[in-house]
This record gives C-alpha cells, sequence and structure tokens, in this order.
C-alpha cells in the first residue's frame, strides 16, 4: 500500500478543495457520471453508497406505508392477498439486504473510518469501488427478479424452505442477488479490518480509536466470518431448485430444518451488523453535545467486540418452537441473555456520560437520545423473547415484528439519523436548518413508537405475523399502528426535504460546527482529496476536549 | 372468540413469567428514561455551564456487569423451567393427530375420527401429534399460549396441554405458507367431558354405518362422501360450491363446463370431465385454470383412488350437466 498509488490515482492536479466540487462538471455530464461512479476516493464511495441506499429505503418505506395501509381493516382492503405477500416479502428483501445491513458502514464506514484514522483512503480502494459495484450488481439482479418469475418473490425475506422451493416466483435469481450483495459485506469487511491495522496515522493507538472505529471494527470482522455461510446457504437453495439434490426437502429426505440453522448462523450475526456501527455513532455523539469525556471507554469498546463474539452464538433462539432439542434450546436461551449484558453496560455508559457535563440540545443530540429509548425497548423486548417459555407464545407474532422494528429502525435507522445530521455538515461542507431537523425529530419519535407499540401489545394478544387478514378485535390496534405509519412518513419527509435543501443551500459550516475533538473535525469541510492536508498528529484521546 | 384470557394451565404459568418479566423491563426502562430526561434538564449548558470529566468508574462499571447478569440469570430460569414442561407429557393425554396443508387444519382422533375443527374435553391433557402434507406451518393457539412448528419430514413431533375452562377460541397457522395463510384459522371448542364424549361416540357410530353399508354392498353414498373429503382434506379453502371463485375456480357448475386452460404456456380450451378433474388432483400444475395462480399441491399420494372418485362424483352434484 504505496502512497505513490495514491498519488499517481488522484494524478498531480489534485486540489485541496472539496473532494465532492473538484472534477469534471464543466466537461458535461457523462464525464462528471463516469468521475463519481469509478472513483477510488472513499468519501466519493461513500457517498455513492448514501444515494443508493437511501434510494432503496425510500422504496421500503412505501411498501411498508402500503402494508400498513392494507391493514387498516380486516379483509382486502387496497390489494389482495397475493400483492401483499410480495410487499411484505421486498419490503423485508430491500430494508434489510439493500438498506440496513449496507448503509452505516457503506456510507459512514467509508466516509469516516479512514479520516477518524487518519489515513488517506482505505487500504484497497480498487476493492472498495468494487464492493459497491457488487451492492448495485445485486441490487439490479434482486430488482430483475422480480419479472422473470411467475408472480412476485412470496417467500418473506427468510426463505423458508421448503415454501421457498415450491413457489412458483423466481426465488433462485433472488437467491443469486442476495449472494452477489455478500460478496459487497465481505469485501467491505476485509478492507475496514486491514485499514484499521494498517493505516492507522503516528499516534492513533488502539486505545484512542474513536469509538465508532471500534464499533466499525467489529462489524467488519462480523461480516467477514458470518456472510460466507449466508452465500453457501443460497447457493444450497438454488442447487435444490434446479437440481433437486435433497438437502432441504424432505420429499427427497432433506431437512428443513437445517436450512434455518444456516440461514440464522447468518442472520442473526447481521442482526448486530444493523446495530452495531449505530452504537458507535452514539458514542461519536454524546461526547460533542456533553462536552465533557466519554464516560468508560474501554468498557463501550470492549462491549462491541463482546456483542460481535457472543452475538454468533445465539441465532437458535430464532427456532425455540421449530422442534429442536431441549438442549439446543437451553444453550441458545442462555447466551441470548448473556448478550444482552453488553448492550445494557453500553446504555448504562452513554446515560453516565450525561452526568455532569454541560449538554447543549441539537439535532444529533436529540437522535441519539430516542436512539438509546427505543434501543432500550429494543432491547428489553428481547430478553422478554429470549424467556423460553414466553417465546413459545410471542413467536412469529406481531410482537416479534415490534421488537425488531425497535432494534433494527429504531435503533440502527434512528442512529443512521443521527449520524447523518452530526456529520452533514462536514460531508457537505453546510448546515442544514436546525429548527427543521428538530421538528422532524419529534415526529419521528412520535410516529416511531405509535406504528410500532400496538404491535407489540396484539402481538401478545395472539396476532400472527404476515397476515393478510386479521380477526376483527384486532382492528384498533392495527387502526393505531397505521396511524403512527403516517406520522412517522411525514417526520422522515420533512427530515430529508430538510437535508436534501440544504446541500446546496445550507449556510457554511466550517471545519467544527460542534466543536467535536475527533480528528475528522480537524480538516476541511469537505475534507479534501486525500483527507488531509497536513498529515495529522495525535497525541490525546479521542474525546479530550482540553 | 376467546385469544386474550390464558385458558390452559400452561398459559397461566406463561403468563405469570411475561408479566414478572415485563415488570423487570418497565422498571428498567422508567429508570433508564428518567436518567435521561433528568440529566438532560440539570445539566444543560444554560444551568450548568462548565463540565466535568469522569472519565469511568470502576466500581459502577462491575456493578452495572453483575446485577444485570444476575438479573438475566433469574429470568432465563424462569423461561427455562415452564419450557421444559412442554416436553414432558402426562401418560393419560388423549392422542390426536394433527395434519397441516395449504390452507387448512384436519384433525384425527382415535378410531379414524377425521375432523376440520378441534374439539376438546375440558380439564384433560391432550397430546398433539403434528404432521404436514407440504411446507412448514405452525400450530398456535393463543389462548392456551402453545405453539409448535409444523415440519414435513419431521417425526415424533408434538405438543401438549391441558385446556381449563369451556369455551371457543381461534387456532392459527402462524408460520408463513403461501397465499392463504392467514386463512389457514380454525376453531378449538373446549367442552364438558360428557359431552364431548357424547359428540365423539355419535360420529364414529354414523362412521360405521358407512362402512358398514359400503361392506354390505349397498350403494354407497359417494357424493356425501366426497362432501365430507372436501372438508376434511381442506378442498374448500381454495374452491367454494356457492358459484364464487376463491383462489381455484368454483366447483359449483364446473364439471362438464368448457375452461380456457395454460398447458406449458399456452393457452387453450378443454372440457372438464372426469378425467380432467382426476389429472386436476394428480398433477395440478400441467393445465391450470386461466385468471388462476398455479398453486395447487398435488393430491399425489394424499388422496386414494377411492376418495379422488367420491370426489368427483361430488363435483359431478354440484352441476347441472350431469350427463
Amino acid at each position: 500500500m504505496s502512497d505513490e498509488y495514491y498519488r499517481e490515482e488522484v494524478s498531480g492536479a489534485a486540489p485541496v478543495t472539496g473532494f465532492y466540487d473538484s472534477s469534471g462538471r464543466r466537461a458535461g455530464f457523462t464525464p462528471w457520471l463516469l468521475s463519481w461512479i469509478f472513483s477510488l476516493d472513499h468519501k466519493r464511495i461513500a457517498i455513492l453508497y448514501l444515494v443508493s441506499t437511501l434510494s432503496f429505503f425510500a422504496v421500503g418505506v412505501s411498501l411498508g406505508f402500503l402494508i400498513r395501509l392494507e391493514l387498516i381493516a380486516p379483509g382486502a382492503t387496497i390489494v389482495d392477498a397475493r400483492t401483499y405477500n410480495a410487499f411484505f416479502t421486498l419490503h423485508g428483501v430491500i430494508m434489510i439486504f439493500l438498506f440496513i445491513i449496507p448503509v452505516t458502514t457503506g456510507v459512514f464506514g467509508n466516509f469516516l473510518l479512514p479520516i477518524q484514522i487518519g489515513a488517506k483512503d482505505m487500504a484497497f480502494p480498487r476493492l472498495n469501488l468494487l464492493s459497491w459495484w457488487f451492492y448495485i450488481i445485486g441490487a439490479a439482479l434482486v430488482l430483475l427478479s422480480l419479472f422473470t418469475g411467475d408472480g412476485l418473490p412470496d417467500t418473506g425475506w427468510t426463505f423458508y424452505v421448503p415454501y421457498s422451493l415450491k413457489t412458483a416466483a423466481d426465488i433462485s435469481l433472488t437467491a443469486f442477488a442476495l449472494f452477489i450483495l455478500g460478496f459487497s459485506s465481505i469485501l467491505t469487511g476485509i478492507n475496514f479490518v486491514t485499514t484499521v491495522h494498517k493505516l492507522r496515522a503516528p499516534g492513533m493507538r488502539w486505545h484512542r480509536l474513536p469509538l465508532f472505529v471500534w464499533s466499525i471494527y467489529s462489524t467488519a470482522w462480523i461480516l467477514v466470518i458470518a456472510t460466507p455461510v449466508l452465500g453457501m446457504t443460497l447457493l444450497l437453495v438454488i442447487a435444490e431448485r434446479t437440481l433437486g439434490l435433497g438437502i432441504f426437502d424432505p420429499v427427497r429426505g432433506g431437512d428443513p430444518i437445517l436450512y434455518q440453522h444456516l440461514f440464522w448462523i447468518y442472520s442473526h450475526p447481521a442482526v448486530y451488523v444493523m446495530i452495531l456501527p449505530g452504537m458507535g455513532i452514539v458514542a461519536e455523539i454524546i461526547p460533542v453535545f456533553t462536552r465533557r469525556v466519554i464516560f468508560g471507554y474501554r468498557a463501550i469498546a470492549y462491549s462491541s467486540v463482546m456483542i460481535a463474539v457472543v452475538g454468533s452464538m445465539v441465532w437458535g433462539h430464532h427456532m425455540f418452537v421449530s422442534g429442536f432439542s431441549k438442549t439446543a434450546a437451553f444453550v441458545f436461551s442462555l447466551f441470548t441473555f448473556l448478550v444482552a449484558i453488553p448492550s445494557a453496560i453500553k446504555v448504562f455508559n452513554w446515560i453516565s456520560s450525561l452526568y455532569r457535563g454541560s449538554i447543549v440540545l441539537e439535532a444529533p443530540f436529540l437522535l441519539a437520545l430516542v436512539f438509546i429509548f427505543q434501543f432500550t425497548v429494543g432491547g428489553l423486548t428481547g430478553l422478554i423473547l429470549g424467556t423460553l417459555s414466553v417465546d413459545v407464545h410471542l413467536h412469529d407474532t406481531t410482537f416479534v415484528v415490534g421488537h425488531f422494528h425497535y432494534m433494527k429502525f429504531g435503533g440502527g435507522g434512528f442512529a443512521f439519523f443521527a449520524g447523518l445530521h452530526y456529520w452533514f455538515p462536514k460531508i457537505f461542507g453546510r448546515m442544514y436548518i436546525k429548527r427543521y431537523a428538530n421538528i422532524a425529530v419529534a415526529f419521528l419519535f412520535v410516529g416511531f413508537n405509535t406504528l410500532y407499540f400496538p404491535m407489540l401489545v396484539m402481538g401478545y394478544k395472539g396476532m400472527p405475523r404476515r397476515y393478510f387478514d386479521y380477526l376483527p378485535e384486532f382492528q384498533l390496534y392495527h387502526v393505531v399502528s397505521t396511524v403512527g405509519s403516517w406520522i412517522l412518513i411525514t417526520g422522515l419527509i420533512i427530515m430529508f426535504v430538510n437535508l436534501i435543501y440544504s446541500i446546496r443551500r445550507g449556510e457554511k459550516a466550517g471545519a467544527n460546527p460542534w466543536g467535536g475533538a475527533t480528528i475528522e473535525w480537524q480538516t476541511t469541510s469537505p475534507p479534501p482529496v486525500l483527507n488531509f492536508v497536513d498529515p495529522p498528529v495525535v497525541d490525546r484521546g479521542p474525546y479530550d476536549y482540553r | 372468540m376467546i385469544t386474550q384470557a390464558a385458558s390452559s394451565i400452561t398459559g397461566k404459568e406463561v403468563d405469570a413469567v411475561f408479566f414478572t418479566v415485563a415488570a423487570i423491563c418497565v422498571v428498567m426502562l422508567a429508570l433508564i428514561s428518567f436518567f435521561i430526561v433528568y440529566f438532560v434538564i440539570k445539566y444543560n449548558s444554560k444551568r450548568h455551564p462548565t463540565p466535568v470529566d469522569i472519565p469511568g468508574n470502576k466500581t459502577l462499571e462491575t456493578v452495572w456487569t453483575v446485577v444485570p447478569v444476575l438479573i438475566v440469570l433469574f429470568i432465563f430460569y424462569l423461561g427455562w423451567t415452564g419450557f421444559e414442561k412442554r416436553f414432558e407429557v402426562p401418560e393419560d393425554a388423549m392422542t390426536i393427530n394433527v395434519t397441516a396443508r395449504q390452507w387448512s387444519w384436519s384433525f384425527e382422533y382415535e378410531g379414524g375420527l377425521t375432523e376440520t375443527e378441534l374439539r376438546l374435553p375440558v380439564g384433560k391433557p391432550v397430546k398433539l401429534e403434528l404432521t404436514s402434507s407440504d411446507v412448514i406451518h405452525s400450530f398456535y393457539i393463543p389462548a392456551f399460549r402453545v405453539k409448535k412448528d409444523v415440519v414435513p419430514g419431521l417425526t415424533d413431533n408434538f405438543l401438549w396441554f391441558t385446556p381449563d375452562a369451556v369455551g371457543v377460541y381461534d387456532l392459527f397457522c402462524a408460520e408463513y405458507c403461501g397465499l392463504s395463510h392467514s386463512s389457514m384459522i380454525t376453531k378449538v371448542h373446549v367442552m364438558e367431558e360428557a359431552e364431548f364424549i357424547g359428540w365423539k361416540e355419535g360420529k364414529l357410530r354414523k362412521a360405521e354405518k358407512e362402512a358398514a353399508a359400503s361392506l354390505a354392498g349397498d350403494v354407497v353414498d359417494h357424493v356425501s362422501i366426497g362432501r365430507r373429503l372436501s372438508v376434511e382434506k381442506g378442498c374448500v379453502s381454495c374452491h367454494t360450491v356457492d358459484g364464487s371463485p376463491l383462489i381455484g375456480p368454483t366447483w359449483k357448475g364446473l364439471y362438464l363446463k368448457k375452461e380456457t386452460v395454460i398447458t406449458g404456456g399456452a393457452e387453450r380450451l378443454t372440457l372438464v370431465d372426469a378425467e380432467y378433474i382426476r389429472k386436476s388432483m394428480l398433477e395440478p400444475g400441467a393445465d391450470v385454470v386461466k385468471g388462476f395462480p398455479p398453486i395447487m399441491p398435488s393430491q399425489e399420494g394424499v388422496l386414494t383412488e377411492d376418495e379422488i372418485e367420491a370426489l368427483i362424483e361430488y363435483i359431478k352434484s354440484l352441476s347441472d350437466n350431469k350427463r
């Protein structure tokens, strides 16, 4: 990894202006576009991820909106059962594989990891670009698979066999698309791990790493270790559908439970891919807006690693009623309870970091607090679900749907929004309109909880998930939940209109609008092509303000 | 329709554990929320302009690691003891074989009686042996707090419980199983024991009479057997007999009707005769009536030759063209 390489790539003409308006616009649209989609600059690649993942987020939100609208009354309301089943399948596939897994690593991991450790770029810039291209190819194939089969994919995002072997939709192509997306994750993971090990600036010792870097580092390891299992499993599903090998299909002597094991060996750790970077974002934001050092740096850093390790051994809690043994249930339930501990430690440390601070309430900080609340609800409902005898009742009800939305959206998604408001001035060099940002936060908080809390209640009352139709006694909860979705979407619209408007029209932000101590705030906003004009010197911890 | 109260002994235990754990969670959430709000107000920069750096506290870290570990181990224990009992079936439990298929349930009692709604005596333990004839389903009675996936190919897959209140309860499929997953619902009738025995014996006597008539070489009433099979085998969850299309074509007036079918991607006109109906049961994907999804599961190995005959006779009886 030579510095020569960068110099050659960027060419002598690289100006010390912002990275994203430096080249090519005057030459016309095509050169401008090419300068983006073939850029090796980690910051440009981050923006590519931002645009692409948020586009799919918009699609996923629209599908979620339609699902909620359909459920406002029992029976067919706006679509038929076939379409509804495709809606929740696509909502899940898009939100998980095209949004929440790639978004935080892809956007903030790419943009900030090199800058926060004082590097000029990722360890493997070409691999980094290839990751994004794999993401785009995978996403394109997902879209293609909607049209190649007899009907839209209708298996749910979990692709459980034998249903996924029998359905007429083109599940083979959808599975292949996710296989390609998996490569995107693996390459990203390898790149991030290598970058943290090899490219830290002089003086950037492990215990001076910002907590966001710790969380991205743990996430990257999960991506590298767990994703291959998903790839292998999906290839087996394709082989089963086309060749009829008899691995999963009970008619041919296969075992459908084996599929569930393989699927969750990846997909449970993937849950931590969705939430760990978010925890890192929150740990960055809190000290800046309390103007004090974070409480329990090492506890927070090591708990990220703990979550990555213990979180790899809890996948069986998705299968307590699948018919596996008592012993397996015992072990998986126990580990599930233990993985709650590092998360609890994080929450306690974040809250203690408010103690005796000097708190400034700004949108990123408000979102971080909302994150802590919603993540706590998600974690505590997780304890309820981990309780074996209770899980038998709650499994596959809307209680589970509520729980994981509190985790992935209320946690991971809101942390991403927090990060977006925190690093927006660094990425674009301009500040959004703070008043509108705060209004959006209020809508998001109220809307989110109105949407998902009723799911917890009706799940306990026995409302199964993935139901197109339901008994009239559940309608009240469904109506409240649907109204919540409207409030939430209003908040999202306010938030994104404000941000998009401010990319060009916002006030100039300056290098360090929040007074942050991590080194991304020492360079210009936006940062120059190689991030720093003068090589950064690190002689203190990430949250030492004085 | 009771889905809320826990109406089984297991269910009451589940509720007790649920409310214990939920109470712990509510207290935790309240404490966390309180401290967030309290600190944000108290240490607002206007009130508290000079922050104090506190990098950590070993005692606190230890306390809030050890105490939560003890709490979660306690919760784990509560859940485990309740769960373990679900594997220990009482010896006097009545066994019922449950078959799940897209998208209906059937319940087979000792003696061969098969029903589409579950009837149980109150206060008696019951063991349900679960089998699926196609994809994974999940047997779920919310009121009893019981659930178990019904996995094709999995043997010795069961659940048991003791209903302890007379009433009518909902039974759901909880594992997504395709198009009509949310219609895979039936009822559980919990009855006084005497009433249950009377009901079951009445049903068995009727079945015996039918069998005896068939043995004696009397005219077998194929139509009524067919009608019974159409319910037991779940045909009616997709095919109506009143003329309205559901997931598949209605059976009313179907026999000897000219239908446009799709064969290997091409449309053609065909006559719905006995041969076509038989083929549709055994190879449903071969000629699919236009406008309907190609999703009917094959009945190969599910229906016997006699049962297919009976169903065809029944379908014939629903048409004016009987030839």
